[in-house]
């Protein structure tokens, strides 16, 4: 910020920020969350983002269930979280002030827009008193401002419809934000230019309320510091801010391009996994084929006939897509071929919480098939390790010739956070088994190593075959129904998963090897236990982390890891299927730690829950 | 391999497989089968280039007993899986073979997507009205009122036209034939395979077991000529044993006529397979009584297939952004280094 002089200003360091924004879903508030976002990655801090919001696409204003948000934290500390408490709440109306105001401390910093504050939306949100007349908030640091009147004041010479103005109220709290962490609000006008390029009476409105909130601060009388957190110290290197989505799509190209293999993709529209469908249709100067489906089941079958021809084929979807293309996967497992299927989980079961987040899926991905029909099954556990997860499930399904299912979910595909870039040359190798060797071909032979068959792709001449979910002859690939024969392919599959595990790395526990607790995790609650673990750990606490990234086959050393304990807590956002799998693989009296409420473990959840267990 | 194979000409027997074959005795799929080991070899495709895709049903064993790149699929999924091997590959020559269950019931929905896409992929739908495979349900296809293993009081299910479903689905390629018609049939596979787009071609196949002789006037020697009408580019609609029957347009329906006394040859519909409105009326025939049953190509139309816009689109990404190279996309939007 230039043309505001800040020199009186009193500054003040910070370790560590979180603030949520909270609004109607028609007030703009993911995309003030974002706006924030990027500003945080350009100040150097680490971040950690939560986006949270209604399925409606305009859900009944003024209402509880209409109420989005967005979430940040951020550091000059290594942090793997959103954060639990809140330092500023930002509540444009009733209903989101009473969704959230249990999150934020004590002396936070409650932000309200009093124009949202009507009898009408204090009814809708419940509330028979105005809160803000009473003395109910005396607990925080209440700022109470009419955003909607100084806008339009702020515009006022413009002739600017009230539509216009009322869309650019967001933009006052964020400018009021940027105001009070110390920021430069460039960043989000160049964002308005470009975003609404021709639309100059809209740019216009959205700056001039941002510098209004920006400015707004510098009059406040209740405080008197703005706040900086120093830059974080990262690791060398480029960083960007990426969402888990997006680094899904980056991983699955990177995967492509080192195999050297086209990638085609089709899928079905479904909330939150449609953004790795937007993505990748983006990418077709690399090639990429990108096909919407008429339904999941098309989806998964047309990569499934992709994968047959020659392509590295994926499918991505969520909750009851995943359970439509089951029957699809038995034929992909039968057939062997190579695929990623991802599954952005939410909550269930059937339609479920489509923009909540839960990790109720690994039973499915697990044992959810007829037949027996084993699956690899990779997880994420950050938005930026989506990357890493959906380069490994690539490798795996190449090298093995097998489907393998992705797990992340929708707190991962939507978070935000900076991500070391790597350097293309610099990722592993991938290889495949597409062959021209016609004299020594063998459909489904089988590689002693990876127990991989070769891929003998239509359009190579001598390799004519024919394959199918019939039970098959290993070798031939011939339809084969004789009994002992089935015995054997049935045995042949789950082999061909459990042989991945000569092909992953061991897991590496956070802390000790033994000791009084190890806390296990997989997916999405990995930031959540490694904060609370660290936090232990420096109490000195014996207690350790192991989080999975593959969950079938399980890393090699697992079981001793489990050994080396007195006890073993398992949280997840489920009712315990992590830890019904480790209690019945490996004999453990584990203990499960289970929030199931469409929103991810906090740190101090997990915490208070490691004391307990460790005081036994 | 010997590298010269491609300049022998291809045979009928290139394209048997080593399978036995498993369909009863009788059964219409057999001469189905022979008449594409036939045309194959005549189409100029190299071997390795042809893939046949099937789902579920007695048809759809049909993969195993060709000696090409074959995929027996699940149930009703042939489309899906086509339409993804043809995008990976646009270079193969991709043959769907499929039943009236599998394709109108269990696989309805990407019937008519495959359809509406307008994949290049030719779609032999062998239609005998009954479930083979699970021995003897009625079929989409089915006619009204059929006293079945499931309907044992008849069926109160109206029947799938399927031509006029193709039509509705905006299917550019809609044709007809009789597993006993073995020279027409494979003419129909010819012109399946010239067609640039997707090919629907309804082949009436006698299921020996469970449905024998549903089609048996219009195979008949002394009857099939008076019920069938093959269906001919540029030529009237003329059919009957002596030749003398044929259909005019009265109002907005189709008619029968005797040429002669009434009637005379210039009063009879020529058949134009471009024009969509006749392509309707003839398809409005296949249930019904008092009229014959048309085979040939009932609709044709030119337009762009599915993959060549895709590829298009490709080609044009490239040459507007260059080829993609992917540490400029990681680096796309704001970054920042650390030192
Ligand atoms: S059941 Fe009918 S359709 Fe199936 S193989 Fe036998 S005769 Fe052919």
């Amino acid at each position: 910020m230039n043309d505001v002089d800040r020199s009186s200003q009193q500054r003040e360091n910070l370790e560590v920020v979180t603030i949520r924004f909270a609004g109607d879903s028609g007030d703009g508030m993911q995309l003030t969350g974002t706006q924030f976002s990027d500003n945080t990655a350009i100040v150097g801090n680490d971040l950690s983002t939560f986006p949270d919001y209604p399925s409606e696409i305009r859900a009944p204003l003024g209402t509880l269930a209409g109420v989005s948000s967005f979430q940040i934290q951020f550091s000059s500390l290594d942090i793997h979280t959103p954060g639990d408490k809140l330092d500023v709440l930002v509540a444009m109306n009733p209903a989101a002030m009473k969704v959230h105001l249990k999150d934020l401390k004590d002396h936070g910093i409650l932000l309200i827009n009093t124009a949202g504050f009507s009898k009408k939306n204090l009814k809708l949100a419940g509330w028979k008193e105005n809160p803000l007349e009473d003395k109910s908030l005396n607990n925080y640091r209440l700022i109470k401002v009419d955003m909607a009147q100084l806008v339009t004041d702020a515009t006022g010479n413009l002739g600017l419809s009230p539509k216009i103005i009322k869309r650019s109220i967001n933009m006052f709290a964020l400018g009021f934000l940027y105001w009070l962490y110390d920021r430069n609000i460039d960043s989000t006008i160049k964002f308005l230019k470009s975003k609404f390029a021709k639309k100059l009476d809209v740019i216009e409105s959205n700056t001039r309320a941002l510098k209004a909130g920006y400015n707004y601060g510098e009059t406040l009388e209740i405080i008197k510091t703005s706040y900086r957190i120093p830059k974080a110290k990262f690791k060398k290197g480029t960083y960007r801010n990426i969402m888990g989505n997006q680094a899904i799509t980056f991983g699955l190209l990177a995967a492509s391009e080192k195999a050297g293999l086209e990638l085609f993709y089709g899928g079905y529209p479904i909330t939150p996994a449609s953004d790795i469908l937007h993505y990748l249709a983006s990418y077709k100067n690399f090639g990429v084929k990108t096909f919407q489906a008429e339904d999941e089941i098309a989806g998964v079958v047309s990569s499934i006939g992709a994968a047959y021809a020659g392509s590295f084929a994926v499918t991505a979807t969520s909750g009851p897509g995943m359970a439509l293309k089951t029957e699809a996967l038995t034929l992909a497992v039968s057939a062997e071929i190579p695929m990623v299927i991802v599954n952005v989980q939410r909550g269930g079961p059937s339609t479920g919480l489509p923009t909540k987040t839960e990790q109720s899926d690994l039973y499915q991905a697990m044992f959810g098939r007829n037949g027996e029909t084993p699956i690899a099954v990779v997880s994420a556990s950050t938005p930026t390790h989506c990357f890493e997860a959906a380069y490994e499930a690539s490798r795996i399904a190449l090298e093995h010739m097998i489907p393998v299912i992705l797990l992340t979910d929708g707190f991962l595909g939507n978070g935000s956070e900076p991500w070391l870039i790597p350097k293309y040359d610099e990722l592993p190798a991938i290889n495949h088994h597409q062959t021209t060797d016609a004299e020594n071909f063998l459909p489904l032979s089988h590689d002693e190593k990876t127990l991989a068959r070769p891929w003998g792709i239509p359009g190579t001449p001598g390799m004519e075959h024919r394959i199918g979910g019939l039970e098959k002859t290993e070798g031939s690939g011939n339809v084969n129904y004789e009994a002992e024969n089935h015995q054997y392919m049935t045995e042949l599959r789950q082999k061909k998963v459990d042989i991945i595990a000569d092909n992953i790395p061991n897991a590496v526990p956070l802390g000790e090897e033994s000791g009084d607790l190890l806390v296990l995790g997989w997916g999405s609650t990995y930031g959540a236990i490694r904060t609370a673990v660290k936090k232990c750990i420096s109490n000195g606490q014996k207690v350790s982390h192991v989080h999975l990234m593959h969950l079938n086959p399980f890393p090699k050393n697992l079981k001793t890891l489990l050994k080396g304990f007195k006890n073993i807590l398992i949280p997840e956002v489920n009712s315990g299927q992590l830890n019904t799998i480790i209690r019945a693989k490996f004999l453990v009296n584990s203990e499960g730690f289970n929030i199931i409420q469409g929103r991810p473990l906090t740190v101090h959840e997990i915490f208070d829950k490691i004391q307990e267990v460790v005081k036994g | 391999m010997d590298k010269n194979n491609i300049a022998i000409p291809l045979t009928k027997k290139d394209f048997v497989s080593d399978q036995e074959v498993r369909w009863c005795p009788g059964c219409g799929d057999y001469a189905i089968l022979s008449q594409v080991q036939k045309v194959f070899p005549q189409l100029g495709i190299p071997k390795e280039n042809f893939l046949v895709v099937s789902g579920i049903g007695c048809s759809s064993r049909f993969p195993y007993y060709m000696d090409t790149y074959g995929f027996h699929s699940v149930h009703g999924r042939a489309p899906a899986l086509a339409s993804g091997a043809k995008l990976s590959n646009p270079e193969l020559s991709v043959w769907m073979v499929t039943g009236d269950g599998d394709a109108m019931a269990i696989g309805g929905n990407h019937f008519i997507h495959i359809l509406r896409r307008n994949l290049d992929i030719n779609i032999l739908m062998f239609n005998n009205r009954i479930y083979g495979l699970t021995k003897g349900q009625y079929s989409p296809t089915t006619e009204l009122g059929k006293r079945t293993k499931s309907s044992p009081h008849g069926t109160v299910d109206y029947p799938f036209n399927p031509p006029q479903l193709a039509l509705g689905a905006a299917g550019t390629f809609i044709a007809r034939g009789i597993d006993r018609e073995q020279k027409h049939l494979q003419e129909l596979m010819k012109a399946a395979h010239a067609h640039k787009g997707t090919s629907f071609v309804e082949i009436y196949q006698n299921c020996v077991i469970f449905n024998d002789g549903v089609f048996s006037s219009l195979t008949d020697k002394m009857e099939k000529q008076n019920n069938v009408l093959v269906l001919e580019q540029g030529k009237p609609m003329v059919f009957g044993k002596d030749r003398n029957k044929g259909l005019c347009l009265v109002g907005s329906k189709l008619k029968v006529v005797t040429i002669g006394d009434k009637y005379n040859l210039s009063d009879v519909l020529v058949h134009d397979e471009t024009n969509k409105i006749k392509g309707l009326l003839l398809s409005e025939l296949t249930y019904e009584d008092g009229f014959p049953t048309p085979i040939g190509i009932l609709y044709r139309e030119d337009k762009s297939s599915y993959e060549e816009m895709m590829m298009e689109q490709i080609d044009n990404a490239k040459l507007q952004k260059g080829k993609g190279k992917l540490d400029k996309l990681f680096h796309e939007g704001h970054t920042w280094e650390v030192k």
